[in-house]
């Protein structure tokens, strides 16, 4: 393993979480509970998009092979994704995306506070653009979060429900494997696992000003790190895919 | 139905670059001020259109009554001494 | 004495080229007009959410993508915009939305046609954009303020819907011949809707008589429709697409355009609810504004619950 192969995994794996993200957030476009909440979540889906397409484009140069950010978009295998399983979660009522929101924002600004520190540059860099845009996200998700669990009995049991359900995929966001360990070790990669305490006495915190209740511990599922995921991924990319395969000799 | 809520009305005044005075942008609904100002920043604000946000509460803002435009706004007709271009300069004057 | 109250006073201030402000007297029928004409054009740019959306998740490049969201994004502002130059008028966009999902009140049928190919959303951008903008021009000098600022506020935003949709289309025409096909199958699928999106001929419009006095509508259907084919179908020419009229020409005198005789009947069916996505459209709003009632009631009761603490801490 090279640092630059190893880094280039490492954005791809950052960037397929913003790309899908984005892909389910993008789902709801006309679908929120006020036209204001739809503008709303719009803005963060396309934050996720432009953030994919950074990191994919930086894959893209790291891979050195003359493909751009939409060939990596568009046309790898469902193996070859490495998004986390939380990420390519369904929607949902609205109190689950909040839940999945709110986890994601969390950690993701925990995350790319550590990234802004990275040894590479390109990452850096794309961490402070993004540090920014996930405080908003993470504003959004504490306020709803404390709306929902503070509000009726219905919205306090949708949103625990959805807390409840997501929880066996919060696991997989502090797991670090030998690439991972690889890029620490060169002051590149983030040390997720440290992140962790840190992470739930955050989320124990907001839940607990939201009468909500931190889910019981739970077995963890995992596996995208080495490609395998949910069924979920592979109906997000025969649609996601679906001109790119069809038509594979047009430009866009 | 007439049970459906679509939150409160608030008003948007945006500050375009510093310095400048904050003018109407338009409206949001929202039920509280939290909600309302990121309302505010997605919908009014998608285009660098602002550097500062204000949201009001629609409900606490009263507005001049059209019936008293005479008496209010007429009266200042007259008063021509207010602006500069009333007062008579020697030729040569600068800068006065 | 002039009396402010009177409807030849309220005429004269039009006809002096004033804005009528939502606290300025206004007859009745002024009133009754804007309120339609705004919430129909209100929910148009909420509906029409509807047939791009369609497409987010199948866009086939990461910039396409967040070209579509963006637009699709400007346009459930747009219809924001106007619901509260609606509710100067002291209709709330709860009975709004009432109204249109009752049927009570329209939005433009343009939307209830379906987006099936990509090149679709090139159409929409450019065509359906297009044809709105040449409408939404006029109306920045609509009589009414707070219709008037919105539109202005929204002609700065559309400007790039048409660009987009125009950018759509030129790229599929220089492309592959499956591309080519499906421009130009978008292009015969929604030319003739986009021309009656100006609404019936001049002559069979019984309402373009008080809006155009009133000064709501600045132009007439006929002027608008007029412009948007003379600007419209050079640009198709440019990039190859032909026009699904084959009666169409170029009158030389005049320098404007003449085409078929438009089909009208299908303009009333699809007004009448037998579009091919009428149902679908209305269906689609509410239902997630049906879904959507929990969280805003629960944001509500949040609301209560916070004034009371904040009333014990205080
Ligand atoms: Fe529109
Ligand atoms: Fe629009
Ligand atoms: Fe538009």
């Amino acid at each position: 393993m090279t640092t630059k192969d190893a880094t280039y995994n490492y954005a791809i794996r950052l960037g397929d979480n913003a790309l899908i993200l984005g892909h389910r957030l993008s789902e709801l476009c006309s679908k929120g509970p006020i036209l204001e909440e739809d503008l709303a979540l719009t803005n963060v889906a396309l934050d996720m998009i432009g953030r994919a397409q950074a990191l994919l484009k930086y894959a893209a140069e790291l891979e050195g092979k003359g493909h751009t950010e939409d060939d990596i978009a568009y046309r790898r295998a469902e193996i070859n994704y490495h998004n986390h399983l939380l990420i390519e979660q369904p929607n949902g009522d609205f109190a689950h995306t909040i839940a999945r929101q709110l986890y994601l924002s969390v950690f993701e600004y925990l995350f790319f506070t550590e990234l802004e520190k990275s040894k590479d540059a390109t990452l850096a860099a794309i961490a402070s653009k993004t540090i920014k845009e996930v405080k908003y996200h993470m504003q959004h998700a504490i306020d709803w979060s404390l709306r929902l669990g503070d509000g009726t009995a219905e919205s306090h049991k949708r949103m625990q429900k959805g807390l409840n359900d997501l929880w066996m995929y919060t696991g997989e966001l502090f797991e670090m494997d030998v690439l991972d360990t690889y890029l620490l070790h060169q002051h590149i990669a983030v040390d997720t696992i440290a992140l962790k305490a840190k992470w739930q006495s955050e989320i124990e915190k907001i839940l607990r000003e939201a009468t909500l209740t931190l889910p019981e511990d739970t077995y963890m599922q995992t596996g995208s790190k080495k490609g395998i995921h949910t069924e979920n991924l592979g109906h997000i990319l025969s649609e996601m895919q679906y001109l790119q395969r069809a038509y594979p000799d047009a430009k866009w | 139905m007439a049970t459906d809520t679509q939150l409160d009305l608030w008003e948007v005044f945006i500050q375009s670059k510093s310095g400048l005075p904050y003018i109407h942008s338009g409206s949001v609904h929202a039920s509280d001020v939290k909600m309302a100002m990121q309302n505010a920043r997605d919908i009014y604000t998608r285009r660098g259109e602002g550097t500062s946000i204000w949201v009001v509460p629609a409900k606490h803002i009263s507005a001049s009554n059209p019936d008293d435009n005479d008496m209010l706004f007429d009266p200042s007709n007259d008063k021509i001494y207010r602006h500069p271009t009333f007062y008579v300069m020697p030729e040569g004057a600068k800068n006065i | 004495m002039h009396n402010e109250h009177s409807d030849t006073h309220f005429q004269s201030r039009i006809d002096n080229g004033e804005h009528i402000e939502a606290k300025d007297y206004m007859p009745e029928g002024y009133r009754k007009h804007l309120i339609r004409q705004m919430s129909q054009h209100a929910h148009s740019e909420v509906i029409g959410m509807q047939p791009e959306g369609n497409w987010i998740t199948r866009a086939p490049s990461l910039r396409a993508k967040q070209i579509l969201l963006a637009k699709i994004q400007d346009e459930g502002g747009h219809g924001l915009y106007l619901y509260s130059a609606v509710e100067t008028l002291g209709v709330s966009r709860a009975e709004l939305i009432e109204q249109l999902q009752t049927g009570k009140a329209k939005y433009s049928s343009i939307f209830n046609y379906p987006a099936l190919n990509w090149a679709d959303i090139g159409a929409i951008g450019w065509l359906v954009d297009g044809a709105a903008i040449v409408n939404q021009v006029s109306l920045q000098r609509t009589s009414y303020g707070p219709y008037s600022r919105a539109m202005v506020r929204i002609c700065k935003e559309e400007s790039f819907h048409q660009r987009q949709g125009y950018e759509i289309m030129t790229t599929m025409m220089r492309g592959t011949k499956d591309q080519q096909a499906m421009a130009q199958d978008a292009m015969n699928r929604w030319w003739w809707p986009a021309l009656m999106m100006f609404g019936p001929h001049d002559s069979d419009s019984p309402r373009s008589g008080d809006a155009v006095k009133w000064k709501i509508k600045r132009e007439t259907n006929d002027e608008l429709r007029q412009k948007f084919i003379d600007k419209t179908i050079p640009q198709a020419e440019l990039i190859g697409l032909t026009i699904p009229d084959k009666n169409f020409k170029l009158d030389e005198k005049t320098g404007h355009y003449t085409l078929s005789p438009i089909n009208w009947e299908e303009f009333h069916r699809v007004v009448a609810g037998h579009g091919p996505c009428n149902k679908q459209r209305l269906d689609h709003h509410i239902k997630y504004h049906q879904e959507g009632a929990w969280v805003r009631e629960a944001a509500e009761a949040y609301k209560v619950k916070t004034a009371k603490k904040e009333l014990v801490t205080a």
